[in-house]
């Protein structure tokens, strides 16, 4: 075996990266970890609230590792594959206790064991969590592990680098990337066994989001006009809570109502007992009596009252201001934490730091107010998997790859099926979380597997955990896969072509500006495209797509300096952004139902008929269009179900 | 809300930006005329600016570089000198700084070498990490069961530790951290407590109070405090100074009586 098929390449450095870069250097093998910021300051960061896990405690009140399963299936609208979820469920204690071993600074009982708190989509308390940057006291940990093993030479860190293409072989195989340093701007490849992608999600697609400005989803698509597959791509989050802002919305932690934080609308009853407005919705929050606030989502969801799934809320409150319920007339309602004792506000402290930073009011004072914000990807690089049951995937990746699977490791392989009867995944099959191209795997939000249509709070920061140290072992695997000798001339092609691209890049004119042109389609996409859609909303993408593309063309760069040139990284990732937000709108249409995070009024509800099926983006090169293709998702435990999260059938008339 | 201007907002102000088109390169000043919105902040701002390239006197030119990522100062990234002060672009907001006058100052850090234009090279400061060991030493990633317990008010300082950022703004402001010396500065001092207070991560105490006690290290500090003033995160650096030099010292003396 050459020396480059014995390394790996993991491109992101956030939790799932830095997880599977820390796993797989465990196992001796070395690893170049690519970053286009310096890993610490990755997206994972602003993660606030918590990590889900079902340990000892929750399993004595009540809860259980099905239950987690269950609820997570339930709040993904039975979208997600089942295997998969059981297995990050069961598995989720183990990283609970891993990261504290790491030392993970998780509040703490009196007697110093792990605290827990509420959160949404579920009536357990089963949230660990450290402050309100739960995201970033984890992203430090696995950092810390990271830069240990580079301090031992294990880990080479690429940080500043940018992603450009996968590179692959004459039978499509992935045998390394070309990269870019975003600061001299040279541009080289890299060759390597395996490569894992964990680039986050697609957020600034949307234009604003909570999302940080690295997670556009170039990467993904650069992946996905290479030849990978998207899931799902239509399934986005709204997250409920956000702080509208002139350059991003900011994340107000879901944590904030699992503390007992309660959002409401100033309101007035009528005779009939009706609400409607109140005439003065811009008073003084705090001067608002209790019988004129509306705590709406109490009143329709009894049973999980605030912490009902994430699509739920949003649309609720984006129903709210839609009826003219909002603060003022306009676009946001309360989240109030004012009533909450002193000690849990300083639970939420990080958050609320935030808050009063970026508005300059005193949310421990007065109410906060928020509006929802496209948060989260759970559509992404399409993976596959092994299980205990043989599942049939349309890619046929892990047919082609079986011949080359030496014998003792399909031994070994076999004794593990045997003897564990897997019901969620193949522990160490080199085909878990593998994208439809052998040796390219997508790892985290990156990969649309776990979240189905919606993804539960304090679900995301374990399965980016959860994917680098559970099949970063897999990966270490495909390196024993037998494998023709590759041909150096696919590098040299690979950074040929990149270097053509940034050519034809720096020589467009046309005067189109490509900041404006992102800000048009941004708009244009949270309007039709995320809390609800309709077919006429999004109607002849073509065409539209086509405009833009032929704008991009178009776009006159203002910087032609060889050198950290921000503009050309800029105007690049456009062009993929758009190709991205064509698959996004291609299935959003195709969807012709309601599931999840995917509302077509239209088609307002589930056809699990049709539809009980992931949408697969292939993308057609010729035609520089997606195709969608439908691949059935299985049932193989739980049977799907109404999902309805308790919703009070009398509330309908409450509404004038 | 911070509001100056209710009646009268202005339609445009100025920002002045000392640029450098690569490390050797000489710095110039630019300046830029940017329409004001509500509630914008430096980041916005910049955003303008990279959208419009043309200064104050109509001349083209390049978009300036900065460095950012998150927007909700939880990154570090995007740190500079606003109006002579390190701090986060994100969290600058151009209603308090109009406060101030209506000439907005941005600068590179100065304490980094200056990659391009508001981007430093901060590698130094995450090469510092490596040195004091910031870092627990597991025995492995396999699962071998619960950390140790850990009592409230250890978990809040360390907490309060671990939230340190790696921004630089500490360090910017630091008399005694300079381009070219070697002196830790308080952010990789502050990371030496956060791990010795941990009980597996003390297991590096030793190694990690050698560093500490050598050259660059607790004793290069001129105990001008400007750290804990400077930092965005409320970090107990000065505390954590003083911890360290007490850990430093206990160190010695155990040293001089073994003999080490």
């Amino acid at each position: 075996m050459a020396d480059s098929n014995t390394r790996v390449i993991v491109v992101g450095g956030g939790l799932a990266g830095l997880a599977a870069a820390a796993r797989i250097a465990e196992e001796k093998v070395p690893v170049d970890l690519f970053s286009v910021v310096p890993v610490k300051r990755s997206h994972s960061v602003c993660a606030q609230g918590g990590i889900n896990a079902c340990t000892e405690p929750v399993r004595q009140e009540g809860f259980s590792e099905w239950d987690h399963f269950d609820e997570t299936l339930y709040g993904g609208d039975f979208l997600n594959h089942q295997p998969p979820v059981y297995e990050m469920a069961y598995w989720a204690p183990k990283v609970i206790d891993l990261m504290d071993r790491m030392g993970v600074p998780f509040n703490r009982t009196a007697e110093g064991r792990l605290d827990r708190r509420y959160f949404g989509g579920s009536l357990f308390r089963r949230t660990h969590f450290s402050g309100a940057s739960t995201g970033q006291q984890l992203l430090y940990a696995l950092d810390e592990q990271v830069r240990r093993r580079e301090a031992e030479g294990l880990i080479t860190n690429y940080e500043f680098w940018e992603f450009l293409a996968p590179v692959l072989d004459a039978q499509g195989d992935c045998r390394g990337i070309v990269a870019q340093d975003v600061r001299s701007m040279e541009i080289r490849a890299f060759e390597a066994g395996a490569v894992v992608m964990a680039t986050g999600g697609c957020g600034t697609i949307f234009g604003k989001s909570t999302m940080s400005v690295i997670c556009n989803g170039a990467a993904a698509a650069r992946c996905y006009t290479a030849g990978a597959w998207l899931g799902n791509p239509e399934m986005i989050q709204v997250h409920p809570t956000a702080i509208p802002g002139e350059d991003k919305c900011r994340l107000m932690s879901e944590s904030a109502r699992g503390e007992g934080g309660r959002v409401w609308v100033p309101a007035m009853r009528t005779a009939g007992g009706y609400r409607k407005p109140h005439p003065d919705a811009g008073r003084d929050p705090r001067r608002i009596p209790d019988n004129e606030r509306w705590y709406f989502l109490e009143e329709k969801y009894p049973e999980y009252k605030n912490l009902v799934s994430r699509d739920v809320a949003t649309r609720e409150i984006f129903d709210m201001c839609r009826e003219g319920y909002g603060v003022g007339g306009g676009n946001m309602v309360y989240l109030d934490i004012t009533h909450l004792p002193d000690a849990t506000k300083n639970k939420l402290h990080a958050i609320l730091e935030i808050y009063e930073k970026f508005t300059g009011d005193d949310p421990r004072q007065v109410p906060m107010k928020i509006f929802p914000a496209v948060h989260y990807s759970m559509g992404g690089l399409y993976t596959v998997y092994e299980s205990g049951e043989p599942v049939k995937f349309r890619s046929g990746v892990i047919d082609k790859l079986r011949d080359r699977m030496p014998p003792v490791l399909a031994e070994k392989l076999e004794k593990t099926r045997r003897n564990e009867q897997p019901k969620g995944l193949l522990p160490g099959s080199p085909f878990n979380m593998m994208t439809n191209i052998a040796g390219l795997y997508a790892f985290g939000e990156v990969n649309y597997q776990y979240h189905g249509a919606t993804r539960l709070g304090a679900n995301a920061l374990l399965s980016c955990i959860f994917d680098g140290l559970f099949c970063g072992p897999s990966v270490v695997n495909y390196l024993k896969l037998e494998s023709d000798r590759v041909d150096p001339d696919i590098f040299d092609r690979a950074v040929e072509a990149e270097k053509q691209k940034q050519t034809e890049l720096l020589e467009r004119s046309g005067g189109e500006n490509p900041y404006e042109l992102h800000e048009e389609i941004g708009r244009w996409m949270t309007e039709r495209c995320t809390v609800v859609r309709d077919g006429a909303g999004m109607a002849a993408p073509h065409a539209r797509f086509e405009e833009w593309k032929q704008r991009c063309k178009r776009v006159s760069l203002y910087d032609s300096a060889m050198w950290t040139n921000q503009n050309l990284s800029y105007t690049r990732a456009l062009g993929d952004m758009i190709r991205y937000a064509e698959a996004i709108v291609a299935a959003a249409i195709e969807r012709r139902e309601s599931r999840g995070s995917h509302y077509r009024t239209d088609y307002p509800q589930r056809e699990d008929a049709k539809f009980h099926s992931t949408s697969v983006a292939r993308y057609d090169s010729t035609r520089d269009q997606p195709v969608i293709v439908w691949e059935p998702v299985p049932s193989p435990m739980v049977q799907p179900r109404a999902r309805t999260y308790g919703k009070s059938q009398t509330q309908a008339a409450a509404k004038t | 809300m911070i509001a100056p201007h209710p009646d009268h907002p202005p339609k445009t102000f100025r920002i002045r930006v000392r640029r450098q088109d690569g490390p050797q390169a000489k710095s110039y000043w630019q300046q830029f005329d940017v329409t004001y919105r509500p509630n914008m902040n430096v980041i916005s701002a910049l955003q303008w600016i990279a959208a419009h390239p043309r200064t104050a006197d109509g001349k083209q030119t390049s978009p300036v570089v900065w460095d950012c990522n998150c927007l909700e100062e939880v990154c570090g990234a995007c740190t500079m000198l606003i109006n002579g002060r390190a701090r986060q672009a994100c969290s600058a907001l151009i209603d308090e700084l109009m406060e101030h006058g209506s000439t907005i100052t941005l600068e590179p850090m100065t304490k980094f070498p200056v990659v391009r234009d508001l981007f430093p090279d901060r590698s130094r400061l995450f090469n510092d990490l490596k040195k004091v060991q910031g870092w627990v030493p597991i025995d492995g990633m396999l699962d071998l069961g619960p950390g140790p317990n850990e009592p409230p008010d250890t978990q809040e300082m360390r907490y309060a530790m671990s939230r340190c950022m790696s921004c630089g703004c500490c360090l910017e402001a630091c008399p005694q951290y300079t381009l070219t010396n070697h002196f830790l500065g308080a952010a990789p001092i502050g990371q030496a407590r956060l791990f010795n207070a941990h009980p597996t991560g003390a297991q590096l105490k030793e190694e990690r109070l050698v560093t500490l006690t050598g050259p660059g290290g607790v004793s290069d500090c001129g105990n001008a405090q400007n750290c804990v003033k400077a930092c965005p995160k409320d970090v107990p650096l000065t505390e954590a100074i003083a911890d360290i030099g007490r850990q430093a010292t206990v160190h010695s003396i155990k040293n001089f009586f073994s003999g080490g």
